[in-house]
């Protein structure tokens, strides 16, 4: 079984495993507590107490990375389940009901589409408090719309098959045919989505938190690190570079995952969606 | 009326009515927390004076319907109102900074543009060979990073370590000449080139290649005609349309870069204004920037939809 994954995708899912195992135990492996101011200068160099050095303000780079990671982790999975519960919901019940109710919810959905999902979300966080509750709200409502519109579209086919048709026939309402009908079939192009979904999540919350529109000082999470950093780099220090690479690494490690996921489901099913 | 012609003309009338909506869109998000928005912009420390003024500034005492038409009105005659932190017209604002990013966006596609297509090229014509994989890779590397994490890399080793760049954009004049506002924007350009570049050219190659893939190509082939015949007048008019459309999509998503990057690099644009004025809970700047945002990004799009038509073959010849 091991030998028949590529290459590419042991690496992804080596790198996933460990970000996520990292996140899961950061209290016990940190070296410092996240918020522990370690020495009395700033930006001090790698040393053997301070494997990364210390960041602006004095406090251990990699216990912060590390906690950083737990956050931006933890934010990025909620949201996604969030967007997909949501997305994958509504779609079937659009493909389902058909009618006015699939025309108002897709109509909605191009609409919501139709401008960039950063800029809506900078409008929106000008009124509301910036609070991790918030940000997961609006960054899962936001992608939603995907998970929609492919939830929809696989639904849709689904819900023309013969033992859809016979259910309907046997009388079976249509909340049962969603979920048992619909939803065992569905499950498998979605789950493929989630890695994607997952990695735009990572991206979405750190851009917002090195705009300062994110998570909050003094809770570490890896955009917000680059940003405290980041006026560092033009003095040459590059401490704003670690979190900056780390999501990199998180981000491609995952796709690279998603990407095997991807072309198994869809050599499987034929086609995706 | 042509089928051509009739097609513009609706493709168009939704790219409006679609504004519209969104206008309705934005002005609805400045309203997602019921309640008080005075209170949520000034906190819980704020006097009732400030309060009052701030409601009244806002117009909040009127009802939102009325509230949005005015707002709307504002918008279709070219008043886009004051900025409440400074009392200044948003207008003069937006009117300088449009500008700089407009500047800091052409010269990101002029180079963007043609390296894609010509990258594109290279990855059908090498297709899963080398030169293909190594594009694919740099590709998925370049789409997994975040806008600002590869503006700090590239400003702390090509502009701090090498010095070969100015590091930051703040040395920009606007007024100054044209050599040296490109020197400090050569990195914010960079930036944007890099993570438009690697969409784009997914995207063509994509396009390309399902052209080429195609029943009609393979039949001028079979006819025996030369590979360049085949191109010339097979593959070409009907890549061309969807290159385009790829090229405008992606254009359109500079609209996102440009927000990060111009925070990244300092750079006296539209994103940073918008940003800035988040922070500060400035509603009326935000709206605005939000809107110009959203119709440079429908526009875009709707040109998109617009050069598909024109340039399409089939649609060239009704039958």
């Amino acid at each position: 079984m091991l030998t028949r994954i590529p290459l590419a995708a042991l690496i992804g899912l080596f790198f996933t495993a460990l970000f996520f195992l990292l996140a899961i135990f950061a209290p016990l492996i940190a070296p410092y507590g996240y918020d522990e101011v370690v020495s009395p200068g700033f930006w001090e160099p790698a040393s053997a107490e301070h494997l990364f050095g210390t960041d602006n303000i004095g406090r251990d780079l990699l216990s912060r990375m590390i906690y950083g990671l737990r956050t931006t982790i933890w934010i990025a999975t909620l949201a996604t389940i969030l967007s997909f519960t949501t997305g994958a919901v509504l779609g079937f019940l659009a493909a389902v009901f058909g009618g006015w109710v699939d025309q108002a919810l897709s109509r909605f959905v191009d609409l919501v589409m139709s401008i960039p999902s950063l800029i809506l979300a900078l409008v929106i966080l000008s009124v509301t408090p910036v609070t991790v509750l918030v940000l997961i709200l609006i960054m899962g409502f936001l992608d939603s719309t995907r998970v929609y519109r492919l939830a929809r579209a696989v639904a849709v086919d689904i819900n023309v098959m013969d033992f859809v048709e016979a259910a309907k026939l046997r009388g079976e309402g249509r909340i049962w045919v969603i979920f048992r009908e619909i939803l065992p079939n569905a499950l498998s192009p979605l789950v493929a989505e989630m890695g994607l979904r997952f990695i735009f999540m990572v991206l979405f919350i750190s851009t917002l938190s090195f705009l300062g529109l994110g998570i909050q000082p003094p809770t570490a999470d890896l955009g917000g690190m680059v940003r405290e950093n980041s006026e560092g780099l033009t003095y040459g220090i590059g401490a704003a570079l670690y979190p900056a690479i780390t999501i990199a690494l998180l981000a491609i490690s995952v796709n690279l995952v998603a990407d095997w996921v991807l072309s198994r489901t869809t050599s499987l099913k034929g086609g995706r969606g | 009326m042509g089928p051509v012609a009739r097609l513009l003309a609706q493709r168009i009338s939704l790219g409006l009515l679609l504004l519209f909506l969104v206008s309705i869109l934005i002005f609805l998000g400045t309203m997602v927390l019921p309640g008080d928005v005075a209170q949520q912009i000034l906190g819980q420390s704020a006097t009732p004076e400030a309060l009052a003024n701030l409601r009244a500034e806002l117009g909040v005492n009127d009802p939102p319907v009325a509230r949005y038409f005015e707002w709307l009105g504002g918008l279709l005659t070219g008043d886009l109102g004051t900025a409440l932190t400074s009392g200044q017209s948003i207008n003069e604002a937006i009117g300088r900074r449009l500008s700089n990013t407009l500047f800091l966006a052409f010269w990101a596609a002029l180079i963007t543009v043609p390296l894609a297509i010509f990258l594109g090229l290279l990855a059908v014509r090498y297709q899963e060979r080398w030169p293909d994989k190594l594009i694919s890779a740099t590709t998925l590397t370049t789409i997994s990073m975040p806008e600002f994490v590869l503006g700090y890399i590239l400003m702390f080793f090509v502009g701090v370590r090498l010095g070969w760049l100015p590091p930051t954009a703040v040395g920009f004049r606007p007024d100054g000449d044209l050599l040296s506002r490109l020197e400090s924007i050569a990195l914010p350009v960079m930036v944007l080139t890099l993570v438009v570049l690697a969409h784009m050219m997914r995207m063509t190659r994509a396009a390309i290649l399902n052209v080429m893939q195609s029943a009609y190509i393979e039949t001028a082939e079979l006819k025996g005609l030369t590979t360049f015949t085949v191109i010339r007048r097979h593959a070409f008019p009907n890549a061309i349309s969807p290159v385009i459309n790829v090229v405008m999509l992606n254009l359109a998503y500079l609209v996102v870069g440009v927000v990060v990057v111009e925070i990244v690099f300092n750079y006296p644009g539209m994103g940073q204004y918008l940003v800035d004025h988040v922070t500060k809970r400035d509603v009326p700047v935000v709206q605005a920037c939000g809107i110009i945002f959203a119709a440079i990004y429908i526009g875009l799009n709707l040109t998109a939809d617009v050069v598909s038509i024109l340039t399409n073959p089939r649609l060239r010849h009704p039958k």
